[in-house]
């Protein structure tokens, strides 16, 4: 038996980690190229910038600037965390549904090829979707980057946005028990905390037991982020405690990070044993049904 | 193939038992697969095959006894287990951007670390769109597949790995004559060419017979029949049914020796006997009324029957 056995134990692992990397590299190909999420991008970037362009005028109290320049960055965190929950926990309870993941399950070291895909994807599919939003704003507003070097702030606030967030939509993915509940459980909440997250007015409007509850998740935070990145420093004068809480934004982001960092693989591995054939078909047999 | 492998069976099930909640599905269920043999596992709809082969796939937790499969128990098994078993399975809407080609070449690099001199592994890409015949498609969107191109693709998916061992749920379901052929074919290509032991589930008798070395019949969640299909043909057909009226009221009468009972009836009625009809039983007889009462809900009482026609 020996001689048919693979040799080391860690290379097959991450020979799969490679081959995720290039399954993920292959399906954002697939997504730029999809009309569907061509659309989809197109779309949130026109209702985004839409917006900012109807409100051009509006000047902000307490500073000197206009609603684009402050309401741009916001908009843009909440997209980011937006795109972020809502895209892996929709794809996740789809392959779940239609056994892509159970394919993965029925090849050695599969779901760690596929975990790995699923990371490189929606990582990736923040360029799109923030490039969609900057360029047509960048063409139409003026002092939206109050100095350059806030794009490395930028940076940043986006990769430890993703650690934060992205898990949290592979949670619901893993969780909900079908594609149709994950509007119930992933849309639903997300679209309340933009809503008191200071996306589209600020926080500081809201009671202040909102402020701490919408303080408790990454959304604000990112949105803090990215408003210190694009603002003057005088613009902090409107957010709580009058500053960007940059210290605070690295703790919650990265306790969000790292929280979920412990408990999805234990939450994934607990969904794929639980995959089978069985299911797969149960799920088929329910869907042509939700059709009719 | 090695050695040892032929003397150990590659499948091994003692007193295999499942239950769902209240429900027992299977009852004790044992039997084995020697390497290289192409296996059926037939029975009615509902009667616990896919139950049995998912346990087998590592993809279920039993209830209780012990499963043996390629020397692992499925249900703790390695990464090294899975790459030497295939698993066909039927997909029906992943992967519609990818492309054939693409995806078989995804999903066979899994399984190069685990290839070896004498089996090396995967299998190259164009090699396997040749053998399941989809080489026309290999470069076109899944999600523009016909159903039968598809389960083409489950196929391929399957073997890309070179399995020891390949499983198989219902593979023909949904399958037009022709396509059902062509997947005969195959299944016989795989046994023979690339000595893989075989397990499929069918509940189509006629399939079970055409592809299968030995024929497993699972009802009453236990097995009622293990047997080559001519084996078990001949057992059903000791019995022989003779149909006849007479006075305008019908009879039916099964005996093991016709002829004997038929010179009786008539040296007793003589012309008054009309419309004799003299037929073996076949193994189709038996199975379809296993069938019948299995759907009728007697399903242990189905097997009983089943057992002492067998």
């Amino acid at each position: 038996m020996a001689s048919r056995q693979p040799a080391p134990t860690g290379s097959p692992v991450l020979h799969a980690v490679r081959l995720g990397l290039a399954r993920g590299w292959a399906e954002f190909v697939q997504s730029l190229r999809s009309s569907q999420d061509q659309w989809f991008y197109l779309f949130t970037a026109f209702l985004a910038v839409g917006y900012l362009y109807l409100r051009r005028d509006t000047p902000v109290e307490g500073t000197d600037l206009m609603l684009p320049s402050v309401a741009l960055p916001s908009i843009l965190g909440g997209l980011v965390a937006f795109g972020l929950v809502i895209g892996p926990a929709y794809a996740l309870a789809m392959e779940k549904e239609d056994g892509t993941l159970l394919r993965a399950k029925a090849v050695p070291h599969g779901l760690v090829g596929y975990f790995a895909g699923q990371l490189v994807l929606h990582s990736s599919s923040i360029v799109p979707q923030t490039v969609a939003v900057l360029v047509p704003s960048f063409l139409l507003f003026d002092g939206l980057m109050a100095d350059p070097s806030g794009w490395f702030t930028v940076a940043w606030v986006l990769v430890l946005g993703l650690l934060a967030t992205l898990p949290i939509g592979m949670m619901i993915g893993a969780l909900v028990p079908g594609v149709q509940k994950v509007g119930m459980w992933g849309m639903l909440p997300v679209m309340l905390l933009a809503g008191i997250s200071g996306i589209f007015y600020p926080i500081t409007a809201l009671w202040g037991w909102v402020q701490v509850v919408a303080q408790l998740f990454p959304m604000y935070w990112l949105g803090l982020g990215m408003r210190s990145a694009f603002l003057p420093e005088s613009a902090a004068a409107i957010e709580i405690g009058g500053s960007w809480r940059t210290v605070e934004t690295v703790a919650v982001l990265g306790a969000w990070a790292v929280a979920s960092a412990l408990v999805v693989p234990v939450l994934l591995r607990r969904m794929a044993r639980r995959q089978s054939g069985s299911q797969v078909a149960a799920a088929r047999e329910a869907a042509t049904q939700w059709v009719k | 193939m090695r050695e040892n492998e032929h003397s150990a069976p590659v499948v091994e099930v003692r007193d295999l038992r499942m239950r769902y909640g209240a429900t027992d599905v299977l009852t004790g269920v044992d039997f084995t697969v020697g390497a290289g043999e192409v296996v059926c596992l037939l029975g009615p709809n509902g009667a616990g095959k896919t139950t049995t082969i998912e346990i087998l796939e590592g993809f279920r937790q039993r209830s209780a006894g012990s499963v043996s499969v390629l020397g692992e128990d499925p249900s703790r098994a390695t990464e090294g287990w899975r790459a030497r078993t295939g698993v066909v399975l039927q997909s029906w809407r992943d992967h519609p951007r990818w492309t054939p080609r693409r995806l078989l070449d995804q999903m066979g690099g899994y399984y190069a670390p685990y290839g070896t001199a004498e089996r090396p592994r995967p299998t190259p890409t164009e090699e396997l769109l040749d053998v399941v015949g989809l080489t026309d498609l290999a470069d076109q969107k899944i999600s523009t597949f016909s159903g039968g191109q598809r389960r083409r693709l489950d196929v391929a998916m399957g073997i890309v790995g070179r399995p020891d061992l390949l499983f198989l749920d219902e593979p023909t379901a949904g399958f037009d004559p022709q396509a059902r052929r062509e997947f005969h074919h195959l299944v016989h290509r795989l046994a023979d060419l690339e000595d893989t032991t075989i397990l499929l589930t069918t509940h189509d008798l006629d399939e079970a017979e055409k592809l299968a070395d030995r024929v497993l019949i699972l009802a009453g969640g236990r097995i009622v029949a293990d047997d080559t299909a001519e084996r078990l043909a001949l057992r059903a057909a000791i019995e022989v049914e003779v149909k006849w009226s007479r006075d305008g009221e019908r009879f039916v009468h099964a005996t093991q020796d016709a002829t004997a009972f038929v010179h009786r009836l008539l040296d007793e009625h003589g012309a008054a006997v009309e419309d004799l009809e003299v037929r073996r039983a076949s193994l189709e007889d038996a199975y379809l009324a296993l069938v019948q009462r299995h759907e009728s809900g007697q399903s242990d009482e189905a097997a009983q029957a089943f057992t002492e026609v067998i």
